[in-house]
């Protein structure tokens, strides 16, 4: 970290001192919110909505909006497994990677299906109804227990099993050694 | 060999009736009897050349999410026409009306901005020839046994090759002024997966292009229409397409598209994030599977590129590996652009096997098959670079000549995520 500051310190000053073009409007911070429809959720919890949801909840809305394409149990047909059926090994074929043993981060979990599912129509799903999502794929893949409920405080907590096998590529270190997994 | 043992082993392949010699069959090829098509505003392919298409797998399960490969068996060049482009889409390509298109630049900055296309294309641009991977190319090395029918465009057709023009993203940023904790350039696309990938602000002020045409014209709808990131030598996933949204942070967003997709599985279970950069690819498209060739003359060739810079060398082998020749290189040779190489060859008539391996100017080389793999664990799904031969039959026939892996005792592994032939996301 120390070797490289100088350089983003350098970068800063450069960008500080370079002479804008003057284009581009301000944006307002209700324009900001009225855009930011699908924000990006930060692995400490940054960008979260308000909500809360559980595991009940999520398993009926489980059932209605998401079995059709990922199985009743998340096991996957016709689209990607939702619920890791094993822990994770390098024999392990891709399509048996799930949640439970390759996804690093529990926040990505929200951010995902906020942003992206149902596949057919996203973005159309409540926070309330995505934390309850969460909550129940969390508690089939085993991460946590039935009564755990979802939101801003305790997603970011959560431990994924994956994210003690996740580190840098040794060459993005070498080219970049101020980035850091969070 | 020279001459006279040429013609001694060709008439030996001839008397064993195996490989074929086709003699130029007479034409008189008049000029046109008459006035041809008048003048057209758009101009259209020959309607011979109609079969020259992305290849889609028949296998995925969508045709929303996966890839079109570029026609590489079948193309010349380092550049490629906008409607063979590679294409790699997550939840289908949007129509973008271009007057309804905004980028926002927000998070941490001085002031967050937006920006419409009128005030984009009003800003100073670079125009660069670069190529783009996606990092699912080469997939289907991994499956063991390799698989005998492989195409040159079935090996390594998610990549193209184009010329982008656009705005550095670093004149963006100084618009909107970042602040001294700005880490990442967090880049958000207007696509139905509103798809999410994170690039370190060092990458983004050096060479990343917010991009608005591709070959001189308006981008593919399925290249992102209208404004898409262009990342020079990085993985094609980082390039975020039908930008929307640039958020500045001091954090990664860590999302799917840089977890659960784009890691990389090493041997011992390790699963490495953050693979950015493509590593020196080089493939033979001609002569290639699916392909048969005549006693004789021909020109081998292929393409080679490296995501560290321009191509130093490329070799070529035309017997199984056991002697390697440099092949001549195309100008121009390009940082991080595809490299045209040739080679000239005379066949006669035996079963052999062909490759290439692309040497960059960082001296990366590309690896064997077996190097590959101890590097990257057998269910690994990405990066997949290693040499790609082909077997040239007695008969003239093209197939994969890849080699099996010594002594795996894995069942047959079928590849999947990003244009994998069985996708599993
Ligand atoms: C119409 C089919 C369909 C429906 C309905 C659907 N999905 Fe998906 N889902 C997909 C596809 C296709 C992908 C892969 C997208 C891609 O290629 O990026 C996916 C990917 C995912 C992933 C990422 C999987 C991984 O390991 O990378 C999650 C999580 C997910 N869906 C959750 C949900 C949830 C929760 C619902 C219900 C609200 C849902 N999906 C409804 C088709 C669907």
């Amino acid at each position: 970290m120390v070797r490289v500051l100088p350089l983003l310190v350098l970068v800063a000053l450069a960008l500080a001192f370079a002479e804008r073009l003057g284009l581009g409007r301000e944006l307002t911070p209700e324009e900001l919110r009225a855009y930011d429809v699908t924000p990006v959720v930060l692995p400490d919890g940054r960008g979260l909505p308000e909500g809360e949801g559980d595991y009940a909840t999520g398993f009926e809305i489980y059932a209605f909006e998401c079995a059709s394409c990922h199985g009743p149990n998340g096991e996957g047909a016709p689209f990607d497994r939702l619920v890791a059926a094993e822990p994770f090994s390098p024999e392990l074929p891709p399509h048996r990677f799930a949640i439970g043993n390759y996804w690093p981060y529990a926040t990505t979990l929200f951010d995902y299906i906020y942003r992206a599912m149902p596949f057919q129509e996203p973005h159309r799903l409540s926070a309330d109804e995505v934390y309850a999502l969460v909550a129940y794929l969390l508690v089939e893949n085993g991460i946590v227990p039935e009564d755990f409920v979802a939101s801003r405080e305790t997603l970011p907590k959560v431990r994924m099993p994956a994210r003690e096998r996740l580190r840098i590529d040794p060459l993005t270190r070498e080219l970049y050694p101020w980035v850091e997994l969070p | 060999m020279d001459r006279r043992g040429f013609l001694k082993t060709l008439a030996a392949a001839l008397a064993a009736g195996s490989a074929r010699v086709i003699a130029v069959e007479f034409d008189p090829f008049p000029p046109a009897p008459r006035l041809g098509k008048p003048l057209s505003p758009v101009g259209e392919r020959s309607r011979f050349e109609a079969h020259v298409r992305r290849y889609i797998s028949p296998n995925l399960p969508s045709l929303h999410t996966g890839a079109a490969f570029a026609p590489i068996s079948e193309l010349d060049g380092i550049i490629h026409p906008g409607g063979l482009h590679f294409e790699r889409d997550h939840a289908g390509v949007p129509e973008i009306d271009p007057k309804k298109w905004r980028l926002v630049i927000h998070g941490l900055v001085e002031r967050p901005l937006i920006f419409d296309l009128e005030t984009l294309m009003r800003m100073p641009t670079e125009s660069r020839i670069y190529f783009i991977e996606c990092a699912g190319n080469g997939q289907n090395g991994y499956r063991e046994p390799p698989e005998p029918t492989l195409t040159a465009t079935r090996s390594r057709g998610l990549v193209s090759g184009a010329e982008w023009t656009g705005v550095p993203l670093r004149i963006l940023l100084e618009e909107a002024g970042l602040k001294p904790e700005a880490r990442w350039v967090i880049a958000e696309g207007a696509d139905a997966s509103a798809w999410v990938r994170s690039i370190p602000i060092d990458k983004a002020l050096a060479d990343v292009l917010v991009a608005f045409r591709q070959n001189g014209e308006a981008l593919r709808p399925e290249n992102g229409y209208p404004v898409r990131l262009v990342v020079p030598g990085w993985e094609g996933s980082i390039q975020v397409k039908w930008l929307r949204r640039i958020l500045i942070s001091d954090q990664p967003a860590m999302s799917k598209g840089e977890t659960s997709e784009y890691t990389d599985v090493r041997p011992d279970g390790t699963v490495d994030a953050f693979t950015w950069v493509m590593e020196p690819q080089s493939i033979i498209t001609r002569p290639s599977g699916g392909q048969r060739i005549e006693l004789g003359f021909h020109e081998i060739r292929g393409l080679a590129w490296s995501g560290f810079g321009r191509i130093a060398r490329v070799e070529v082998s035309t017997d199984g590996g056991r002697t390697w020749q440099a092949a001549r290189l195309s100008e121009p040779v390009l940082d991080r652009a595809l490299t045209r190489f040739t080679f000239p060859w005379r066949w006669d008539g035996k079963e052999t096997v062909i490759q290439s391996r692309a040497i960059d100017e960082k001296g990366n080389v590309q690896p064997t098959r077996e190097e590959f793999f101890r590097r990257w664990a057998r269910n690994n799904r990405y990066h997949y670079n290693a040499i790609q031969a082909w077997r040239i039959r007695s008969d003239g026939g093209v197939e994969n000549g890849d080699p099996p892996l010594a002594g795996t005792r894995l069942p047959p592994l079928a590849a999947g995520g990003c244009g994998g032939e069985v996708l599993d996301g």
